[in-house]
């Protein structure tokens, strides 16, 4: 630790912190993630409301009601929900340092996450070929903002996620590991939460319209 | 002001997220009440079941910002007490942002719109 060089003399101010504490490694790392995630709910924020102010100009083209499957939307949602309770198994695993089990769940995640970005890529497909294309209207250029924007985290987070696995068969259940872990899962369930407001303004609401 | 101003490190504390405190109760029970939520929202919109659809609209809000809630506790596990309240402040922090910049947005354009009639109907009032 830093030593102070110069004698403090009785009475005179000190206006810089003379002894930097000490910092265990990634302690601050939790916190700093959790304010990343608020950014991101911001990024968010904004996409929804303009979505909230464009979302009804269809400029004489498709509505929510000729274009959205709810039944497929319910599909997607569960596929995100149960990859959200098998990183839960994955959390559960790492605490009780079990790295196969660990492995496995976050594989298990994997292939629920993959399955909800196939999902949604194969909704884009269909409504581009009928003609829906982002470029057709302020409704769907704020849709395939707003969606497309979740749907590349989670791909973002698959990438993190197979990261994470290589790190975890190289180097085990250390530290740092569970450490970074703990953030995607934050990361993961944070999604799911952006998720539940995107099916229920977007699609729900959009289908009542 | 004097060099005493550093004694109050020493009570300095970190301690993580409670991520100490994950149990499989834990997520079995957000598991199952987050099913529940998110199924009668569709079974709602998808049947018509309520048939004013002002009400359902809101119904199905409801469910969402409970959801929501749900996942925050049981899946992210947030309290008012890990990182010192922090993590607690940040989140009141966004939402207080969030709920300006969402009703602030949809306010404005609103009224915008309203105001801002076409031409044509301009015409006919004149």
């Amino acid at each position: 630790m830093t030593v102070n060089v110069k004698p403090i003399q009785t009475g005179q101010p000190l206006f810089y912190v003379v002894d930097e504490h000490d910092h265990a490694e990634g302690g601050s790392t939790m916190l700093g993630f959790w304010i990343y995630l608020m950014s991101d709910c911001l990024i968010f924020a904004i996409l929804f409301a303009t979505y909230g102010v464009l979302g009804g100009n269809y400029a004489a083209g498709p509505a929510p009601k000729d274009l959205f499957d709810l039944p497929l939307v319910a599909v997607n949602t569960s596929m995100l929900l149960m990859s959200s309770i098998t990183y839960g198994f994955a959390m559960l695993s790492m605490q009780r340092s079990r790295i196969a089990a660990t492995q496995f769940w976050l594989a298990v995640t994997g292939l629920f996450g993959l399955a909800f970005v196939g999902i949604e890529l194969s909704e884009f497909r269909h409504m581009i070929h009928e003609g829906a294309t982002p470029q057709r209207s302020a409704f769907l250029s704020s849709f395939f903002t707003l969606v497309g924007t979740h749907g590349m985290h989670v791909s973002f987070g698959l990438v993190w996620l197979v990261t994470l696995m290589t790190q975890v068969w190289r180097f085990g259940l250390i530290e740092a590991n569970k450490r970074r872990l703990m953030c995607l899962s934050m990361f993961w369930h944070f999604l799911d939460v952006v998720w539940i407001g995107v099916f229920t303004f977007v699609y729900l609401l959009g289908m009542l319209r | 002001m004097s060099a005493e101003i550093h004694s109050g490190h020493a009570a300095h504390d970190h301690d993580g997220m409670a991520h100490g405190e994950i149990t499989l109760a834990g997520y079995l029970t957000g598991f199952g009440l987050s099913i529940v939520l998110t199924a009668i929202p569709f079974w709602l919109v998808m049947s018509g079941a309520l048939g004013d659809k002002q009400v359902t609209a809101l119904v199905v809000m409801a469910f969402a910002a409970v959801q929501i809630v749900v996942h925050m506790i049981y899946f992210l596990h947030l309290n008012t007490t890990s990182e010192g309240g922090w993590t607690m402040m940040a989140l009141i922090f966004t939402i207080v942002m969030v709920v300006i910049a969402m009703t602030g947005s949809l306010w404005v354009m609103h009224h915008l719109n309203i105001n801002m009639m076409p031409a044509h109907q301009m015409g006919a009032m004149q």
